[in-house]
């Protein structure tokens, strides 16, 4: 089969609050119509500040939430429309790993029985040896020794039990892993560490990863294309060098001059927003990102008219005056 | 490593903890041992001339009315007592933990509806219901007894281990859980359900002492456990006429009461330490 | 140029369940200037916040300052003082900003009441001064709406707004010196940008000394003047911040330079420090990175001191005295 192996259209995830209030408050409109898609073997980053919607997309496009609206297809299967146990059975194709350690794991139970939970699930093994075995392998897989899988969690240290986390999707062999700000969480060495595992991993199984990150020079190192996400939408989409050399939407050259870089000598421009993340409950209307705009052009327009992803040098860029550049970076 | 065993280690650490862990051990090991070294508590061996003598080496505890040693009854006494309370709360905590996990876990109206019952339930004083039982059956049967203080315990249970599980259902081992195709017994049962041990043992061992009293408060008004099972509650009612002559045959079940009820608040209390080592 | 803190050999040491202590902080020594910014850098669990923790006495129980540590502040030897005197260093001279802003201020009272409670405790103000100098401190650390904000509760208020009112709060005793424990790492990285910014304004205009707590060496490049980084418990590389960035030399600083993501150059594969951090009751003797450190080094089993390899540029590493050779 060729095409993309994940195409998400027109995604849109609400939460509506639960209970006597609900009618009261407005719906937080984490996710607006978002649209995507990932090929085999390939990383797709999704970038953007807390609360922008990211965890939101990736969580609905395995089902973990159910969508407000939109569709996604995953090999050609309609994912939001899938009965209880297809669904069940769509579950050994793609997987989650979670940026939380800790939370991540199950305090109760052993490495080894959270590593070979997909296993039982879905009788991937035939004997308790064979069980074992494939355990065994896996944690070899993400370097960790096999003699660890009747060790409870609580003694791992953050990196190993992102390590973990990691045996336990590939257990059951997916094609595409949803990682959710995997690494934010780790210090810099064990970050490095993780992400060179995930790479290797890429390689030799040919998976495709969703890749949830607030870090654009983390996800330089991993993604083929970055999503840039503001406010539940998707601003900005482009190969990542392109992306990253040529910035087209304000908010994405804003979030690139944010990254510290660990030389004296080459600081960039730095491009201090002003303000805050506006209120996903009752986003500002035309251009989302307009309140907190700098682009010299900007105008009226902004503040009334939705911009919508359109091609502009190389990426798709969801601003009305992209064409222009808001600020010289220097590199 | 047992889950449990190892909760108890742990509050062995503490020194109220292991106050009342000993302190429990040594009255279980007493109410168990007790026929090896005592007197038969039923025998009467000499009404006329042994009854209602004082604490002596022979009977350390004295005699009551009908010549039985004390000390030897209070032994039997512990034996009814701890062994009511314990399979009652065994059967309260389970009935509450399953119906709190699934509460908890399945949510929306299936939530709504339990836990509207168990504030319904909550409302109604349990002694009430229990003195109304008790006086409709007279001759209750022991196992109805701890039956029916099962049957009646669950309701905080219940919404302890809602509470908990709607903490945990967020964390994501259990997205992750459901994100392999776990069904809905499995996430419950292997993976909530042990996270709430801690505070379900905590909470188990409290109602222990609960249940003691409450079985102790029923006996003594002579609708608990019948004669001649002894029980502490049923001794102080016995005790109650010769209350200023001889006061030792109430006033030690009194104290065993009280020591019982104590040590295993205390062993609670250790748990609950080890299980929140900031809180303690 | 006198120091304005200084401190020597300090070490923080744990009593451990089974008998014996962890020194989770051992040897600690640095100086911090008037007006200048020391980072203090490592990987979590070397010591850093219990570093910062002791210079104001603050060292959780049962952990303790061990004899023959000091910590001066101008003549004032912080490790004696007692009660009073101590508090009128703590928030007053000293100031300290921790990592999560979410937990560091009391959600049931407003910003206002939090500020001018420090200003009540360190000055003989009228509460309207009290008002208007909490005003001024929100204006100051790019608060929009200071007047409004006032009557808020932290939690109507988002990650970096707590965290600029925290600085506000650090600021209202007017200190000499600001100690920040991470005081980005828990915001995004646009709003990390903004309070670098705001710090850095301060600093300028305030001529206060900051100590500046990261793990993230992106962040000290172009702020900090001087860079001590950490590793088990030990300082292993002191050096302005040119030079260190210049010419890394302690083999850890090198391996965490090697960690860092970045924007520019080759994207192949990161090269990373192998393995973790170890915890302080398993951190090996002689040289504590030996058991990660790519080189191997024949006297790597005895400990050793800070050596020179450049110009006030120190490195607690033998190779520095093979390169002198
Ligand atoms: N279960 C939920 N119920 C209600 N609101 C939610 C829920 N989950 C997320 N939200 C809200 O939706 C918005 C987007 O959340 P989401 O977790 O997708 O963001 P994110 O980009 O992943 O942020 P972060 O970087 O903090 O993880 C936020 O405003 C959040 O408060
Ligand atoms: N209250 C405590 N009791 C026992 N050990 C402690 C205590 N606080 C800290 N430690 C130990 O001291 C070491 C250093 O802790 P510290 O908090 O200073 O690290 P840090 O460098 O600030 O790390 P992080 O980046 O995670 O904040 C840790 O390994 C920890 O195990
Ligand atoms: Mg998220
Ligand atoms: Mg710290």
């Amino acid at each position: 089969m060729s095409g993309p192996l994940l195409v998400v259209r027109d995604l849109v995830k609400h939460y509506t609050s639960e209970g006597l209030f609900a009618a009261r408050t407005a719906p937080v409109r984490a996710v607006d119509g978002v649209s995507f898609e990932v090929g085999r073997g390939e990383t797709l980053a999704l970038v953007g500040e807390s609360g922008c919607g990211k965890s939101s997309v990736g969580r609905t496009i395995i089902r973990l939430q159910e969508p407000t609206s939109g569709e996604a297809l995953f090999e050609g299967q309609a994912i939001f429309r899938l009965e209880r146990e297809p669904l069940r059975a769509l579950r050994r194709r793609m997987q989650i790993i979670f940026q939380d350690p800790y939370s991540s794991l199950n305090p109760r139970m052993t490495v080894g029985d959270a590593v070979a939970e997909g296993i039982e699930i879905h009788r991937l093994a035939r004997t308790k040896a064979e069980r074992k075995e494939r355990v065994a392998a896996l944690l070899e897989e993400v370097g960790l020794d096999p003699s660890y899988a009747s060790r409870y969690p609580h003694e791992f240290s953050g990196g190993q039990r992102q390590r973990i986390g990691i045996a336990r999707a590939l257990a059951v062999e997916p094609a595409f892993i949803v990682c959710d700000e995997p690494v934010s969480a780790l210090d810099v060495s064990v970050q490095a560490q993780v992400i060179n595992l995930l790479r290797d991993l890429q390689e030799r199984r040919g998976l495709s990863y969703l890749f949830i990150a607030h870090d654009l020079a983390v996800v330089r190192q991993i993604a083929h294309r970055i999503a840039v996400m503001y406010l539940g939408h998707i601003i900005e989409t482009a190969p990542t060098e392109t992306l990253l050399s040529d910035p087209r939407h304000p908010y994405t050259q804003a979030l690139l001059s944010a990254v510290p870089e660990p030389d004296p000598t080459a600081q960039r421009a730095r491009i201090v927003l002003s303000g805050d993340l506006p209120s996903p409950s009752s986003p500002p209307p035309g251009c989302r990102f307009h309140t907190r705009c700098f682009h010299p052009l900007r105008s009226e327009r902004c503040r009334s008219e939705v911009p919508l992803l359109r091609p502009v040098h190389g990426s798709l860029a969801a601003c009305h005056y992209a064409e222009t550049p808001a600020s010289p970076l220097a590199h | 490593m047992s889950e449990r065993q190892s909760y108890f280690r742990a509050a062995l650490g503490t020194p109220g903890g292991r106050a009342g862990m000993l302190a429990v051990g040594a009255i279980v090991l007493f109410g168990i041992a007790a026929p090896l070294f005592l007197p038969d508590p039923a025998a009467q061996p000499d009404i006329v001339g042994g009854a209602l003598q004082p604490p002596s080496a022979l009977a350390p505890f004295g005699t009551d009315d009908l010549s039985r040693d004390v000390l030897a009854r209070v032994a039997a006494g512990a034996r009814v007592s701890i062994a009511v309370a314990a399979i009652a709360v065994a059967l309260s905590a389970t009935l509450g933990t399953l119906i709190g996990i699934v509460a908890g876990y399945a949510g929306g109206a299936v939530d709504a509806l339990l836990m509207r019952v168990v504030d319904g339930a909550l409302a109604v004083p349990r002694l009430f219901i229990l003195l109304l039982l008790l006086a409709a059956w007279e001759r209750m049967p022991l196992a109805a007894l701890i039956l029916i203080i099962g049957i009646t315990g669950w309701f905080g249970t219940s919404r302890l281990v809602r509470a908990e599980v709607l903490r945990l259902r967020e964390a994501d081992f259990v997205r992750a859980a459901e994100a392999l195709g776990a069904r809905p017994g499995r996430v419950m049962f292997r993976h909530l359900l042990p996270n709430t041990f801690g505070p379900l043992l905590v909470a188990a061992t409290l109602a222990v002492g609960d249940v003691i009293l409450l079985e102790a408060g029923l006996s003594f008004l002579g609708l608990g456990v019948r004669p001649p099972t002894p029980s502490w509650g049923g001794m102080i009612y016995d005790g109650r006429a010769v209350l200023t002559t001889a006061p030792w045959v109430s006033i030690f079940p009194g104290l065993a009461i009280i020591a019982t009820v104590l040590s295993v608040n205390l062993l609670a209390g250790g748990l609950r330490a080890a299980l929140n080592p900031r809180e303690a | 140029m006198t120091a304005l803190l200084e401190v020597q050999n300090l070490r923080v040491s744990f009593p451990e369940p089974g008998g014996g202590r962890i020194v989770p902080v051992d040897g600690v020594t640095f100086t911090l200037e008037r007006g200048r910014t020391l980072a203090l850098v490592g990987e979590s669990g070397c010591g850093k916040s219990l570093t910062s923790l002791a210079i104001l006495r603050l060292v959780p129980p049962p952990g303790r300052i061990d004899d023959g540590s000091t910590v001066r502040f101008g003549e004032t030897d912080l490790l004696a003082l007692q009660g009073e005197a101590l508090r009128r260093v703590r928030g007053r001279r000293i100031a300290m900003i921790f990592q999560d802003p979410m937990t560091s201020l009391n959600p049931v009272f407003t910003v206002e009441s939090q500020i001018t409670e420090v200003v009540h405790a360190h000055f003989e103000v009228p509460k309207r001064e009290a008002r208007d100098r909490a005003a001024a401190l929100l204006q100051e650390v790019g608060i929009p709406d200071p007047l409004a904000r006032l009557k808020s509760y932290p939690h109507q208020l988002s990650g970096g707004m707590r965290q600029r009112v925290m600085i506000a709060i650090a600021l209202a005793g007017q200190p000499e010196i600001l100690i920040a424990d991470e005081p980005t790492t828990a915001l995004d990285v646009t709003v990390q940008a903004q309070i670098l910014e705001v710090l850095d304004g301060l600093r300028e205009s305030h001529g206060m000394a900051v100590l500046l707590i990261t793990h993230d060496l992106g962040i000290v490049a172009g702020r900090a003047d001087r860079v001590a980084v950490m590793y088990a418990g030990q300082i292993v590389e002191s050096a302005p911040t040119g030079a260190l960035f210049a010419n890394p030399s302690h083999p850890y600083t090198q391996g965490l330079f090697g960690s860092i993501p970045r924007l520019t150059g080759a994207t192949g594969r990161l090269s990373p420090i192998p393995g973790n951090v170890p915890p302080p009751s398993a951190w090996p003797s002689g040289c504590r990175f030996r058991t990660r450190c790519p080189i191997v080094h024949p006297r790597s089993a005895e400990a050793p001191p800070l050596l020179p390899v450049g110009p006030d540029h120190l490195i607690r590493c033998w190779l520095a005295e093979d390169g002198a050779r």
